[in-house]
């Protein structure tokens, strides 16, 4: 059965095990997020939505962004607390599939289908991000929908894509493609005309067309942003960006001569796998460590990033460092290029860093850390539209203005 | 960076906002070969003149012309900078005299110029020569045209020639036509079509005309007279010398269109899309012709501040009581217009909103009770009235540009009206319209701006305000009723004092509040963690146009990195752009900052306030400059200032039809 293979597959995964770890402590948030009507099978779509649909009963307990959670199990980060915990795991399995066969019983409407699993599905993809899954996720929604009036389906979607949306509120790019598939696919104004058939095809063309775009946007990506990359220039990157990686893999296909500087990205150390990846590349790598950013700087030539989330304002959500990458570069007058999907652009509007949904993350030191010491668990920073130069997006080379004038155009 | 890619090709970039329309950079004015002689000049002058003043023109193509012209004799004038320069300077001093000689400085300068005349005596042949072929391109490269030739001029004269010849980018070509232009032939051009202007030069163009016949009346004379004139011009040399820099193109079709005077028919045309002139007060002719039209009567200041002379400066205190008196007799005036209108110059009613909608509702009153008269016709006579009512209320208070956005919805309602409907049909058509405007425009958009801006308030903010915004303090009601635990900083300014009003109702409700004045601010913003702003309008480059003192507050933020949100309803969005504070403004009663209520012993200005040489100026508004803002709240949700050109392109239409 494919549920069946789907949770085994999970399993291994050590995002699910870093939920389990957190399930324990944390019963009665999980007590909560059972009576959510989700019908996911997979324990972690659970204990992943509690934070949000429901108060937390203790905001401070170190929750972790599922953001980066899913992000860890794509990338396949193993550290060594992964097998610990792995280790660990093993014997809260039972207890797992109980979780799961409660929440069949609570699924939203009894259907065999459901969304999360849908979602989950496309998810397992390693090359396809999250967001796209969850727009092939709606896609599904409609497809398989039984509904007999466009009220009864626009109401089904509203709803998929709202417990899609709440499996994982630290993804701004969940929310945002969820967001963005609804405004695009229901607002068309020949719906109105139609009967409900020809109407629910065309929702489901233009879902499949949504969905096709996101899949192509990491190549038109690419395939812009190789105007700017020149030969024998220095790019430095930070984190590891999917679609940073295939601007640069393009780049070094058709022939380009560049090299690049990774950072390490830690605490995930993201920065090794994008390093490790462009070696197989045959591109000149040098690996900094976070903090010789400004060190050299004086080398390099233009400053590539992703981004998590794009908001209204023009500036990006990114992972930690970012900024203070973008605050180096602005001094130094180097451009910085933002590479990030169309699907990202939230309506956010973040004022400063404190001004967002907290996403964390556990960092590990090496060294036991006194109880007494607080540690900066944030995951992820605010780069307003003043240090950004250009935004490499599936719409075209963007100024940061323009990111409002797309995001007004789509949503008013 | 920029010289190791020099070879790539430069990708398209997509902008918001001000931006020139082709990727192109500058006009290439150095091109500009002789041009040919054959080929009529208004090839190309009419597309390019009706560009705005603000965008750079797109390169002209003279590649034509230099394939016409004998290319051995007209290389590209590009000659080493050093003797060009030389020669300007001769040339300037020769301008300066009056005895420059033309043929001179042609032969000197350019090539092409040998063929057409190699003395003196050609001079009047080459001005034909020249004139008819390309008055209209040639002239472009330089405002000298632009003025006719009246004693007065020559001050703007000895202003010029340093200004033109200075910038060596823009070389010869610029500078050769100039004497040509000085030549008083008039009549050769004034066979050519003229190019179509804009408002601008239009004005200057009149500016420049009139105060050419002022000093032909009095050269030299009584200096009452003259000073204003004189202020004119030098005002109007400097407009053309930002045109020379924007758009040199549209300097010519000022020089051709005076020579003649302008063309009637597409004046008209134009007026139709431009919006209204606003008027200058220091146009002296227009004033009068005002005043014999207005109802209020009102005396002029006696002493205006210089600088703010086109705007209205009139005593205070004297119109009220005028205007009461005559409120028996209610000639052309509606008695709903005539009792906002009183309100508006007695300040009982005053914020954009409150002005807008006791406007909106006076309108709605006289047209119910409007009946059309005989042999007329609904949208026009309804219209011509509501212009005349409109100029009432400017005359008892210059207008908002709130209320212009909405006169001109109202006026398009009219207009767009079917002329199958019936009177009454109509009329109870406008005024369900007008009901509407004033609810979504304003009310709901209050509702939905409270709710985006409240989501900004967080838990321990201490948030400033300055002056009394009613949507800012909606917010902060609405913020302290969703039972947020903040603090706010009213800072107020002398002489309105409006903050305090605002501070009364807020610790009624039980705001934490804190007073002060916005002397103060500086040392109160480390505190700040948000400053909440309302605006008056907002502009489409993003600046925000709002009570005076508001852009020193924003900028003392911006200094302490506290972010600055404006709150404003998207009606107010004008499409406007405005760098400063001076050429727009509205001035208040001068008495009120020279003296303080209550405090007798602050009386230093008593004695002296009737001295010459003391001017005060109460300016009401100032201009923000988008860079100070982080944040817009209008009812389309948060924006940041570079996307108020978006609003107003995306909605502007819907605006007026709703």
């Amino acid at each position: 059965m494919k549920e069946q293979t789907t949770r085994a597959m999970w399993w291994r995964s050590p995002s699910f095990i870093l939920d389990n770890r957190q399930q324990q402590p944390n019963d009665t948030a999980r007590g909560d997020a059972l009576s959510i009507p989700l019908s996911s099978p997979l324990p972690p779509s659970t204990t992943m939505a509690d934070p949000n649909p429901n108060p937390n009963p203790n905001p401070l307990t170190d929750k972790i962004s599922a953001y980066y959670q899913t992000r860890a199990a794509h990338h396949g980060v193993v550290s060594s607390d992964w097998l610990a915990q792995a280790q660990a795991a093993v014997g809260h399995l039972p207890e797992a599939d109980d979780d799961a066969s409660n929440n069949d019983q609570g699924a939203p409407s009894g259907k065999p289908f459901s969304v999360i699993d849908e979602f989950n599905n496309w998810r397992k993809q390693p090359d396809l991000a999250e967001a796209v899954a969850a727009i092939r996720a709606l896609a599904a929604v409609i497809r398989n929908s039984q509904a007999t009036t466009m009220m009864e389906l626009e109401i089904e979607l509203k709803k998929a894509s709202d417990s899609l949306k709440s499996w994982d509120t630290t993804s701004i790019s969940l929310t945002a493609g969820c967001d963005l598939f609804m405004r695009y696919v229901t607002r068309t104004s020949a719906l109105e005309y139609e009967d409900f058939n020809s109407a629910k095809t065309r929702l489901i063309e233009r879902a499949e067309k949504f969905g096709e775009i996101s899949y192509k946007a990491r190549k038109i990506i690419a395939m812009l942003s190789q105007d700017f990359i020149f030969d024998g220039c220095t790019i430095l990157v930070h984190g590891f960006s999917r679609v940073v990686l295939e601007v640069l893999k393009t780049a070094a296909q058709s022939k380009k001569l560049f090299r690049v500087f990774c950072t390490e990205g830690r605490p995930d150390r993201t920065g090794l796998r994008l390093s490790n990846e462009l070696a197989k590349l045959d591109v000149p790598v040098k690996l900094l460590i976070d903090s010789a950013v400004a060190y050299s700087m004086d080398e390099v030539d233009m400053v590539f990033v992703g981004a998590d989330g794009v908001v209204e304002s023009g500036g990006i959500i990114n992972m930690m460092g970012t900024y203070q990458i973008a605050l180096v570069a602005h001094s130094m007058n180097k451009p910085v290029y933002v590479a990030a999907e169309s699907y990202k652009f939230a309506r956010l509007y973040p004022l400063d860093q404190k001004d967002m949904g907290p996403a964390l993350r556990p960092i590990e030191f090496g060294v036991p850390i006194p109880s007494k010491v607080e540690v900066e668990t944030s995951a992820r920073d605010y780069t307003p539209p003043q240090y950004l130069t250009l935004l490499f997006t599936d719409l075209g080379v963007l100024t940061p203005s323009v990111v409002s004038d797309e995001l007004i155009q789509l949503y008013l | 960076m920029d010289a190791r890619r020099g070879s790539l090709p430069v990708p398209r970039v997509r902008q918001v906002g001000f931006f020139t329309p082709n990727a192109q950079p500058a006009p290439t004015r150095s091109q500009s070969g002789p041009p040919d002689s054959s080929s009529p000049p208004l090839s190309d002058s009419p597309a390019s003149n009706s560009l705005s003043p603000v965008m750079i023109p797109p390169p002209r193509h003279h590649s034509d012309n230099l394939a016409a012209a004998p290319r051995p004799t007209s290389p590209l004038p590009v000659p080493e900078p050093s003797p060009f320069r030389r020669r300007g300077a001769d040339n300037n001093n020769a301008l300066l005299v009056g005895s420059y000689n033309p043929a001179e400085t042609l032969l000197a300068m350019s090539p092409s110029s040998s063929h057409v005349g190699d003395g003196e005596s050609e001079e009047t042949m080459s001005g034909g020569w020249f004139r008819r072929s390309n008055s209209g391109k040639l002239a472009s490269s330089l405002p000298s045209g632009t003025f006719d030739f009246s004693p007065v001029q020559s001050t703007a004269e000895a202003l010029k020639p340093n200004k033109v010849q200075n910038p060596v980018g823009i070389s010869e070509v610029s500078a050769r036509p100039a004497p040509k232009e000085q030549q008083p032939e008039a009549p050769s051009s004034s066979k050519q079509p003229k190019p179509k202007l804009t408002k601008a030069e239009r004005r200057a163009l009149q500016e420049s005309q009139r105060a050419a016949k002022a000093a032909a009346k009095a050269p030299g004379g009584g200096k009452s007279v003259a000073a204003p004139e004189e202020v004119a011009t030098i005002k109007s040399v400097k407009q053309h010398q930002t045109q020379k820099k924007d758009a040199p193109q549209v300097a010519v079709s000022v020089a051709a269109s005076e020579r003649k005077g302008g063309d009637k028919s597409q004046e008209k045309e134009r007026r139709k899309d431009a919006p209204a002139p606003r008027m200058q007060f220091d146009d002296k002719s227009r004033v009068e012709k005002a005043k014999r039209r207005s109802v209020v009567d009102q005396t002029e200041a006696k002493k205006r501040v210089e600088l703010f002379r086109h705007l209205p400066q009139y005593e205070h205190g004297t119109q009220l009581a005028d205007l009461e008196s005559k409120f028996l007799q209610l000639d052309p005036m509606h008695p709903a217009i005539y009792k906002v209108g009183l309100q508006y110059l007695a300040g009982d009613i005053s914020g954009g909103n409150a002005r807008c909608i006791a406007m909106l509702q006076a309108f709605q009153q006289v047209v119910k009770d409007y009946s059309t008269p005989p042999e007329k016709t609904l949208p026009r006579d309804l219209t011509a009235k509501i212009s005349s009512y409109v100029s009432f209320f400017t005359q008892c208070r210059p207008l908002s540009m709130s209320m212009g956005n909405a006169i001109r919805f109202l006026k398009n309602r009219i207009a767009k009206l079917s002329p199958s409907l019936s009177e009454s049909e109509s009329k109870s058509s406008i005024c369900t319209d007008i009901d509407r405007f004033i609810n979504e425009k304003i009310v709901l958009a209050d509702r939905v701006i409270v709710q985006h801006a409240s989501s900004k308030v967080k838990d321990g903010d201490v948030l400033l305000v300055y002056g009394s915004s009613c949507v800012v303090e909606m917010v902060l009601l609405h913020s302290h009723e969703l039972g947020k635990q903040f603090r706010v900083i009213v800072v107020d300014s002398r002489p309105k004092l409006e903050g305090k009003a605002l501070l009364r109702r807020l610790v009624a409700k039980g705001v934490h509040c804190t007073y002060t004045h916005i002397n103060a601010v500086s040392y109160v913003m480390h505190e700040v963690t948000k400053v909440f702003l309302g605006a008056s309008s907002v502009l489409s480059n993003g600046t925000v146009y709002s009570r005076v003192g508001t852009a020193c507050v924003a900028m003392v933020a911006h200094a302490f990195r506290v972010p600055v949100i404006i709150c404003c309803e998207a009606y107010k969005f004008h499409e406007r752009v405005q760098l400063d504070s001076i050429c727009s403004n509205e001035l208040g009663d001068p008495d009120a900052i020279g003296k303080v209520p209550g405090r007798m012993d602050v009386n230093y200005l008593n004695d002296v306030s009737n001295s010459g040489n003391l001017q005060l100026l109460n300016l009401m508004y100032d201009a923000t400059p988008a860079d100070y803002v982080s944040m817009i709240v209008t009812d389309y949700g948060m924006i940041p200032p570079t996307s108020v050109p978006v609003i107003v392109r995306e909605y502007r239409r819907d605006h007026l039809l709703i």
